[in-house]
């Protein structure tokens, strides 16, 4: 054996080496003695470096204060001085099961930033409760944002149980109380354990004040924690981070967040929707000739060459063909909120998701999540430290995935000019993929040249063909004056039909459905019937809800913008619910109807409509004759 | 993947982040043992090249080993190599304690390299189980136009979402290295065979755990010889790393204050 292989050799046989390592963080409201914990456990694990006892001693004899564990964290001197830690910091410690890192986490509401920073590089979480002061602000909003984070194992610490007495009965109902809350946002903790972080009381050893506890100590808790399992064997997540030529090979660089990837694979680029085969993925050794590696998993960082030169750039997301992301301009989110500046509606900001930059725009801001109660408030604007439910809406497709299947991909954080100002988490609901809707399938195609020109039509038929595009909710009014104008028209001469979305279900979209994937096909198609109309030389008046901006443009951008025309029938959901003609809106509140427009589903109001009509102010007849003055003075040739 | 592929992921993570989103970036090397890890782990991340200038802010007063240690392997290694030299000790802040105040002539060198290159942003190899207020740091920590650090109002840093965005003039300190302990440090450095100076190797019952300028830096009794009798040391023992480094220890914010200057 040549001495290199024996020295590998004695690596592999090296416990150290293959240790699991385990991140927890430590969290709570302030001053409910999570400092004191940290110091405690490693003091009676004998995990203090020699000599740190006495330092923490004479720091704290020096400012006249009685012993501070906190002092083994606290290391600023603006901690130290007043009393409180400001940032988060970790220490190491181990068991026999394992190795841990210890994340302290500030439990003062101004630092949630540093909380966060904290507590989201954990495996795992230690919550603490003081058992004097019960269950407060920050434990709850630390429980929340654990779950919002997405660490799913937690255990609960009820501390200061000496001030007690060590009774059962009060320890009893604050178990009750936080386990409820725990319950209310989906979160079970593994134990809830009574501890005196002071005294040691069932920190490394068993209490012997409270007999009547009969669970783990902290110690045996936090190695009853399981390590996050790598999600290797989930669809591949593989965002690039770079594309590199240092020498002749073209290196697309990136560390792989789900799944594996192997040498022949067919990959495609999201949102850019390329596709290639991996050549290669490449990797340095030390060692000469070593060979390269056939395949990458979750959790590497990798390169890959590919079999054609495709122009590919940081941000776009690799998967394989059949478990794509999401393409979306639009999507759902929980939101926390670290500005120094409230988060505004309709107020821009960069979002980052993984490798990828881009504008976004805050289209609404649906509520106001209370963190002590999970109520809902509605506000215009997001302040710091809140978490609320929002509406963002890009200007080009994103790839992306909704965080609770591929929560790597399905978070992301906003920044205001220079700084992160929040981090959220990603929901589709009431939402469509649009993939499928800008995915061109056929290929070999090429466009027949028409021998007779637009103008040619316009001339003879006396007018421009192009489309009115009706939006609305229901109720509003499109249909009776969408039919009221095309009598009116055709009576001119116009060359005019509606298209109206209960027929069009009858035929052409008989297959769709009313998911949001189907109903954003439904207005596809309906776009692209009402060009081909328009360019026919008629006149198409469409008359469905399309509550979706992103429908609406890819209808605008299949006339190519011209010639087309969003007319906004305009009517609150209180007068529409008045008239409801159809009696949906008595159905949908008696919950017969899934997401219906305006009660249970978004309506995105148009923001540079050519024409608004106000049907609660204007008659049926009203709103025809401006119509028709409107046409008149547009589609002249 | 174990601990190590773990660990050597995340660093090229951070490594490709930087270089991504940032000019006109160097990387420190104080011919440590961190500072070589460093620079192997760069060489894992770009493919065997070190695409960045590789800095040396030289004190003169390192040990002989070390320099013969640097000249030989930013040859082999094939670094873009830049040797910059300190003020002497009459420039610097003459209230710090004297270990600390040797220790920020280096932090004098180092402003004076930034403004000569105009570097945006340094790679430097500090680990946050070394010393507390390094336990604090961020992956990308910003500085201020004259290099201090505000350790008071640090920005949020999750999810490997960076602090990437700043205005003009601002610094930036890069820790690839920020996650790692000692301990990983030695069995990373086995694992690659990744060349070390012979003075972490215990002579006559002593070896240095820590290497900075000669006069401030003082052995530990030891007896490991090899990198395996170092790893099996660190596995007992209660001593602190950083416990032969002068400057750490004259007084409780010694090490705060030049930090808070821009010491590393």
């Amino acid at each position: 054996m040549s001495e290199s292989k024996v020295r590998l050799a004695a690596v592999n046989q090296n416990p150290a080496a293959t240790r699991d390592l385990l991140r927890i963080v430590i969290v709570g409201h302030v001053d409910h003695g999570k400092s004191t914990l940290v110091g405690r456990m490693f003091h009676d694990t004998g995990s203090l470096p020699d000599g740190k006892y006495e330092a923490i001693k004479a720091v704290c004899e020096k400012r006249g204060v009685p012993f501070e564990w906190a002092f083994l964290m606290d290391a600023l001197q603006a901690e130290r001085d007043q009393g409180i830690t400001i940032d988060t910091s970790q220490i190491w410690f181990k068991t026999d099961a394992r190795d841990y890192t210890i994340i302290d986490a500030p439990g003062h509401k101004e630092f949630l930033k540093n909380m966060i920073t904290g507590a989201a590089q954990s495996d795992a979480a230690l919550l603490i409760i003081d058992a004097a002061e019960g269950v407060r602000e920050q434990s709850r909003r630390h429980g929340y944002l654990l779950h919002l984070l997405g660490i799913r194992q937690v255990a609960v610490a009820v501390n200061k149980m000496d001030l007690i007495g060590y009774e059962k009965e009060q320890f009893d109902l604050i178990e009750q109380e936080y386990r409820d809350y725990l319950a209310s946002i989906g979160v079970t903790p593994t134990f809830v354990i009574p501890v005196s972080a002071r005294q040691g009381d069932n920190i490394v050893t068993q209490s012997t004040a409270m007999p009547w506890y009969k669970g783990p100590t902290i110690v045996r808790a936090l190695d009853s924690f399981m390590p996050n399992a790598s999600p290797v064997d989930r669809p591949l997540r593989f965002p690039v981070q770079d594309v590199y030529k240092f020498d002749q090979r073209r290196i697309i660089a990136g560390r792989i967040e789900e799944g594996r990837i192997k040498v022949g694979d067919e990959i495609i680029f999201s949102p850019s929707n390329k596709t290639a085969r991996v050549q290669s993925i490449e990797a340095w050794s030390a060692i000469p000739g070593k060979p390269l590696p056939q395949e990458g998993v979750a959790g590497e960082s990798i390169g890959i060459t590919l079999d054609e030169q495709i122009f590919v750039e940081r941000g776009e997301l690799i998967s394989h063909i059949a478990h794509a992301p999401i393409e979306t301009d639009v999507f759902r989110a929980r939101i926390f909120w670290l500005g120094h500046e409230p988060m505004m509606k309709g107020k821009s900001y960069r979002i980052k998701l993984g490798t990828m930059e881009a504008p976004v725009t805050v289209q609404s801001i649906e509520s106001i999540i209370d963190t002590s109660d999970l109520s809902n408030t509605s506000s215009h604007q997001v302040e710091r430290n809140q978490v609320a439910e929002v509406v963002l809406r890009s200007r080009r497709m994103l790839a992306l995935d909704e965080f609770n299947s591929a929560p790597k991909t399905g978070r992301f954080v906003l920044i205001d000019k220079y700084d992160i100002a929040g981090g959220g988490i990603i929901s589709m609901e009431g939402y469509a993929n649009q993939r499928d809707l800008i995915t061109a399938r056929s290929t070999n195609i090429t466009r027949v040249e028409h021998g007779i020109t637009p103008e040619a039509r316009a001339f003879r038929n006396g007018h421009r063909g192009g489309v009115l595009w009706f939006t609305g909710l229901s109720g509003a009014g499109k249909s009776t004056v969408a039919v009221a104008l095309e009598k009116k028209l055709f009576e001119k001469g116009y060359n005019v039909y509606v298209l109206d979305g209960d027929n069009v279900r009858h035929g052409l979209n008989a297959n769709l459905s009313f998911s949001p994937e189907d109903r954003a096909e439904n207005i596809r198609r309906v776009g692209e019937v009402s060009a081909l109309f328009a360019r026919a030389g008629m006149i198409a008046i469409t008359s469905f809800i399309s509550p979706y901006r992103s429908d609406r443009d890819r209808a605008r951008a299949a006339m190519n913008g011209t010639d087309f025309h969003e007319i906004y029938v305009k009517a609150d959901v209180a007068t529409c619910e008045a008239r409801d003609p159809k009696g949906l809106y008595k159905k949908a509140r008696a919950g017969e109807i899934k997401d219906f427009t305006g009660i249970s589903a978004p309506y995105e109001e148009p923001e540079n409509a050519e024409l608004v009509l106000d049907t609660s102010a204007l008659s049926v007849e009203e709103s025809v004759e401006r119509l028709v003055n409107y046409v008149e003075m547009k589609f002249k040739v | 993947m174990d601990r190590l592929d773990q660990l050597e992921s995340q660093s090229i993570f951070i490594f490709r982040e930087a270089f991504n989103r940032i000019e006109n970036i160097a990387m420190l090397w104080s011919l440590g043992k961190d500072s070589n890890v460093m620079i192997w782990l760069a060489r894992k991340a770009f493919f065997g090249h070190v695409p960045f200038p590789v800095m040396h802010v030289d004190t003169e007063k390192k040990f002989p080993e070390m320099y013969a240690f640097r000249d030989r392997y930013a040859k082999e290694w094939n670094l873009n190599f830049l040797r910059e030299l300190c003020p002497p000790i009459e420039e610097v802040d003459d209230t710090l304690p004297p270990a600390a105040r040797s220790a920020a002539r280096k932090t004098a060198g180092l402003k004076k390299a930034i403004e000569k290159y105009k570097f945006n942003a340094l790679f430097a190899g500090i680990r946050r189980d070394e010393e507390a207020t390094r336990a604090k740091e961020r992956v990308f920590s910003p500085r201020g136009a004259t290099g201090q650090w505000d350790f008071r109002d640090q920005p949020p840093e999750f999810w490997d979402q960076f602090k990437t965005d700043f205005p003009p003039g601002t610094h930036i300190r890069v820790h690839p290295l920020l996650h790692w302990t000692e301990v990983d440090i030695w069995l990373y450095t086995l694992r690659e065979q990744i060349p070390t100076i012979p003075l972490y190797f215990a002579k006559d019952g002593k070896r240095y755990r820590s290497l900075g300028d000669q006069d401030i830096t003082f052995p530990v009794a030891s007896t490991a010889t090899t990198i395996e009798d170092i790893i099996e040391e660190l596995r007992t023992t209660k001593i602190a790393e950083r416990s032969g480094r002068a400057m750490d220890h004259e007084a409780e914010d010694a090490f705060e204050r030049l930090r808070a200057d821009g010491y590393l």
